[in-house]
Order: C-alpha cells, then structure tokens, then sequence
C-alpha cells in the first residue's frame, strides 16, 4: 500500500525546510545515492514476488487478462508521446519516462531524479500524482463512456492498491482481480520501462 | 543498469520464497514506506534549496498535466477496444 498523504506529506515538508535552508545542505548529497536505490528497488520486488494475486494468474494461464496492462503501456506512450510532440517543450525521451512511471510517483520520481535529475524527477512526481487523483475523480464518468477496462488503464498501477476500492465499486468484483493483476504487472513494467528508456 | 535489474529481480524471488509468511511480507512493506518517505522529503529538500525548479515549479505543472492527460487518454482509448473486442464478448 502506498499512504498518499503521508508521501505528499513528506515532499512538502521537505521543500519547504530545503527553501528556509532549516536544514544542513549536507544532509541531501548521499541520499539518492545509488545503493538507496537499488534497496528501494530489492523492497519493491520483495512486494510484487510477495503477492499471491499474481502468481495465481500466471498459474491459471489466463493470457487474454494480460491483454490489460499491455494496452495500458501501449496507450499511455503512445498517448503522451502525440501531445509531447504537439507540446515541444519536453523532449519525448523524458515524456516517455515520466508517463512510464504509470501513476507510481514515489518510485518513478525516485528513479527519475537518481537517472536523469531533479528537474524531471519533480515533473515525474506531479505527473503521476495526477494520475492518481483523476482516477479517483474520473471513475464514474470512465466506466459510462469508456467501459470497465478504462479506469484500470487510467489508474495503471495504482488500481492494485490505491485506486482499487473507487474501480471495484463502479465495475464489479471480477473486474477488480483484473484490476490488481494489471497494477502488479505496470508496478514491474514502471521501473523497468524508466531505466530502459534514461539509459 | 544491470543492478537495477539485479535487485529488481532478487526482489521477486525473496519475495516469492516468503510469500506464505504475512509477517515478513508486511514488514518488507513497511520499510518500503519508511524508505520512500524519507528519500521523497530529501528529494524536497534539494527541490526547495534549487531555486530554478522553485521559480519554474509552474511550468512544471501545467507540463505534468499535459503529460497525464495524454497518458490517461491513450490508456482509456486502447482500453475501450480491448473492452469492446475481447472483454464484453465474453459476457465478462
């Protein structure tokens, strides 16, 4: 589970003793360091190879569910790559990477900022924060004209956790085991999608 | 790289192995948190001491909402033909 508030919580914080210089700039050097990440990176597997959800798909050999998570990779690069070229102020590797993070913001804008810098980092941050918050808004309104799939796509990984109770409560039960497995696989695609395109 | 991959992978295969323990499981999602709140408020911390991503902070918003709005209607829309083609069929 990732506790939104406390995530959002943490950065301001932060951003706010870094602008009042409250704390000694030492402290921020080492702290993205590499081996931070790669940590980071062994817990985040221990969660995805920890959930039984997962593994029971797989074993039911149910490849038509895999169809969902592809199609979410597939149309959220193709989507954010068209309006970066009609935009032209981010070159598309970056958009690329940052949309790769799929809604997952504390990882992506970790991995982003460790491979790439701050600047894209914070951009990571924000744009899969609001991800996340247009899920949670957008469900009922997805699910009318989109169908049940499209709150799925729309919350990427978050719908295995924290966008899975607004998409179970608008699409059924059967589609939130959809819902989960989608999440776990764009939970691995993120942070191997972010390190295949920045380097 | 290769060591993201490496401990990406390691990951999944501990976590795989520990699976049937809850005990462990949560405590690995514990840390998980501890972890990512600590590195997101260093993050904020030379955020807040970098004056230009400060001044241009913004910018950097109305960029992110672009790339969301591209990200999510791409998703929705190639999501809408695998509902409609594969899922609704079925009587799912």
């Amino acid at each position: 589970m990732r506790p939104s508030f406390f995530i959002v919580f943490f950065f301001s914080a932060g951003i706010l003793c870094g602008f009042y210089s409250l704390m000694p700039s030492a402290m921020n050097s080492p702290a993205l360091s590499l081996y931070a990440l790669n940590f980071l990176l062994f817990l985040v597997g221990i969660g995805i190879g920890g959930n039984s959800t997962a593994w029971e798909m797989i074993k039911r050999n149910n490849t038509m569910i895999l169809l969902v998570p592809l199609s979410v990779i597939f149309g959220t690069l193709l989507g954010s790559a068209l309006l970066s070229f009609c935009l032209g102020e981010i070159t598309l590797r970056d958009s690329l990477a940052v949309v790769s993070g799929f809604g997952y913001y504390s990882l992506s804008s970790i991995m982003i900022t460790r491979l790439e810098g701050e600047s894209l980092g914070v951009l990571a941050l924000l744009s899969n924060i609001f991800r996340e918050i247009s899920t949670l808004i957008l469900t009922p309104f997805l699910v009318k004209y989109f169908g049940r799939l499209a709150p799925i796509a729309s919350g990427g990984a978050t719908s295995m956790d924290t966008t899975l109770p607004v998409i179970i409560r608008f699409t059924g039960k059967e589609y939130g085991i959809i819902s989960i497995f989608s999440g776990i696989v764009l939970t691995l695609a993120a942070p191997l999608l972010i390190t295949f395109i920045l380097t | 790289m290769i060591l993201i991959l490496f401990f990406l992978t390691a990951g999944i295969a501990v976590g795989y192995f520990v699976r049937k323990r809850d005990g462990i499981i949560k405590l690995a999602d514990n840390i998980t948190t501890g972890a990512i709140c600590l590195l997101l408020f260093l993050l904020g911390l030379s955020v807040g001491g970098n004056e230009i991503i400060i001044s241009s902070f913004a910018q950097l918003g109305v960029q992110a909402l672009v790339l969301t709005a591209g990200a999510v209607s791409g998703s929705v829309i190639i999501s809408y033909f695998v509902y409609v083609y594969a899922f609704r069929r079925r009587g799912k």
